[in-house]
């Protein structure tokens, strides 16, 4: 099937924050010198009373924003996920979790298309990290609609919350207007052999996969878990009882990911059989976005050979 | 609140001190030789020159106080017993299970403890983040920070340093209490940050020097202080590790070891 590119998920997140701010004058935004690219620049431009970019500094923005929560300020931070998540962390777990403060992070550049620019600015590890953190709502929406609609959600929750977004354009999943709740997931495609559990990019790719399934006569579940933690365990145990065959994938790093969430909850409440796909204990490289979900494993064709494996087809 | 005067300042210092000692002797733990030496700033703060209300913590025109060195939590509790925050007879509790006395200070457990600290360099940050809605809200309140010199080895101090003269932010005003001393040596001989001062006048920080054991001096320091525009304020106090207690004076086998029971005593017959 043809889709829509849409926009990336950071532009989503940029033009969102700026409605945001016309709503609710609590909204303070922090940056560490990349607002250009992580897409709070709309904000700052809108809003520059408003606006705190602090240098290239992870750890006092984190700390920073503490500051401005614990006095009633909603900050809503971001930079590259790669150096917010792990020169912020001991802030993170400090400042915001321990501290129970209502901070809002976000983290653009996830995952491995990055592409150019290399290993150094990719993160792969910040899902792991973040949903370490007691309290912590951790959030990797697919395509503009769902990052949209999440980040108002974010607005109004209160409480911790980190969201990546991704550099390159993301492949349109969802109608526009269809709804997203913190902690729910979407089944966009119901299917009885497997259920394809995903998020970010990997949305995408699995919803690729699953319709070149249906023309081999199998019948593929896709779910959109936007939200890592709290895991919609309903919906994961529904899918489980219903198919008996997960497969998750995403655009991280298998140790500590979504595929980990996953598997913890049903080795406890319905083991069943898994797959997973996912970047495998390794750093990845320079080269386009494509090319570089291709190499590292997580483009359709690999969901094909993953799920084919797992009904031992 | 009532100010005390510098009479009184030193006599409740005192008994802050014999709260200290008896804290970490009946916890057989803690930190007594950094809470010695942060006492008389924060005695002169919570019993004179802050604006705050223990019967209403979270009162939002309130001064801030946050204790980046979390470990001298045993001082930080007993000047906020004294003054009115909670009873006196919990600070028994210091550090026992289910206790809102903390090891380090934990703000979701003890109401008037403004920041959760203990991992060192965090404060200063929080602080500015303080500054800054208060510059955005137009009020009037100031933030103080207790740092120490061990924990100028962070780096975060100097990014927290180098932003806040950046952006300007007032109503900030920093304690250093420089008490010569972190956990394994000397700071001579573990991370010697010399020259201080003129780091932070490098950093664009408007600086004092005093005797962090004068509360005239510190008193003065945070008049001068307050009257500071546009910039943030280094009040360098030049402290004793164990401040009080003659054998535990510079004496740094007592940064993270409670005195005994012996010790105890010996200390408070010196405390009177």
């Amino acid at each position: 099937m043809e889709r829509k590119m849409g926009k990336a998920t950071r532009d989503a997140y940029g033009e969102t924050l700026v409605e945001i701010g016309k709503i609710n004058p609590n909204v303070i935004v922090l940056d560490a010198d990349l607002s250009k690219s992580t897409k709070s620049v709309l904000f700052s431009e809108k809003f520059p009373e408003r606006f705190i970019n602090v240098g290239i500094q992870e750890a006092n923005l984190v700390g920073v924003a503490v500051g401005l929560a614990s006095c009633g300020k909603i900050p809503f931070i971001s930079s590259f996920a790669s150096f917010l998540v792990s020169k912020g962390f001991d802030q993170f777990r400090m400042g915001v979790a321990f501290s129970e403060l209502n901070v809002k992070v976000i983290g653009s550049h996830g995952g491995i298309t990055v592409g150019e620019d290399g290993a150094s600015q990719m993160s792969i590890e910040d899902i792991a990290l973040m949903t370490s953190l007691p309290g912590f709502v951790v959030m990797v929406p697919s395509d503009e609609v769902s990052a949209r609609a999440l980040v108002l959600e974010t607005a109004k929750y209160v409480g911790p919350v980190y969201i990546r977004t991704g550099r390159p354009k993301a492949p349109l999943v969802h109608k526009a207007g269809t709804e997203f709740k913190i902690g729910k997931g979407v089944r966009i495609r119901e299917g009885k052999d497997l259920t394809i559990i995903a998020n970010g990019l990997e949305v995408f790719e699995a919803l690729e996969a699953a319709e070149r399934l249906a023309d081999e006569g199998i019948s593929a579940s896709v779910i959109d878990m936007h939200t890592v933690k709290p895991l919609d365990t309903e919906l994961v145990l529904e899918e489980a009882k219903r198919t008996g065959h997960i497969l998750v994938a995403e655009e991280h790093q298998i140790w500590g990911g979504l595929g980990s969430a996953v598997a913890t909850f049903l080795a406890k409440k319905h083991p069943c059989k898994m797959g997973f796909v996912a970047i495998q204990d390794t750093f990845a490289e320079s080269g386009k976005g494509d090319e570089l979900l291709e190499k590292y494993g997580l483009t359709y064709p690999h969901i094909i050979k993953a799920a084919k494996k797992l009904l031992g087809r | 609140m009532e100010k005390l005067s510098v009479d009184q300042l030193k006599a409740k210092a005192k008994l802050v001190r014999r709260h200290i000692v008896e804290m970490t002797g009946a916890a057989a733990s803690g930190h007594p030789g950094g809470s010695l030496s942060a006492t008389d700033m924060l005695v002169a703060l919570y019993f004179n020159l802050m604006d705050h209300n223990p019967q209403d913590p979270q009162w939002p025109d309130r001064d801030r106080l946050i204790l980046s060195k979390g470990h001298a939590s045993p001082a930080l509790y007993a000047a906020m017993a004294e003054v009115g925050y909670f009873d006196p007879k919990t600070l028994k509790d210091f550090r026992s299970l289910g206790s809102p006395l903390q090891g380090h200070p934990d703000r979701r457990k003890l109401p008037g403890v403004e920041a959760s600290t203990g991992s060192l360099g965090q404060g200063l940050s929080i602080g500015i983040g303080m500054a800054l809605a208060r510059r955005l809200d137009q009020k009037n309140y100031y933030t103080y920070v207790i740092t120490s010199d061990g924990e100028m080895n962070e780096g975060q101090t100097w990014e927290a340093a180098a932003m806040a003269a950046h952006h300007k932010v007032d109503h900030l005003i920093a304690f250093l209490d420089y008490n010569k001393y972190q956990l394994d040596d000397s700071t001579k001989n573990i991370c010697d940050m010399e020259p201080v001062v003129e780091k932070w006048k490098a950093f664009r920080w408007h600086t004092f020097e005093i005797d962090g054991h004068d509360i005239k001096q510190i008193l003065n320091a945070v008049e001068k202080a307050k009257k500071v525009k546009g910039e943030p304020v280094m009040i360098i106090s030049h402290t004793v590790k164990g401040k009080g207690v003659s054998f535990m004076e510079g004496n740094n086998a007592f940064h993270g070891v409670a005195p005994t029971a012996d010790e105890v005593q010996k200390a408070l017959k010196e405390l009177v």
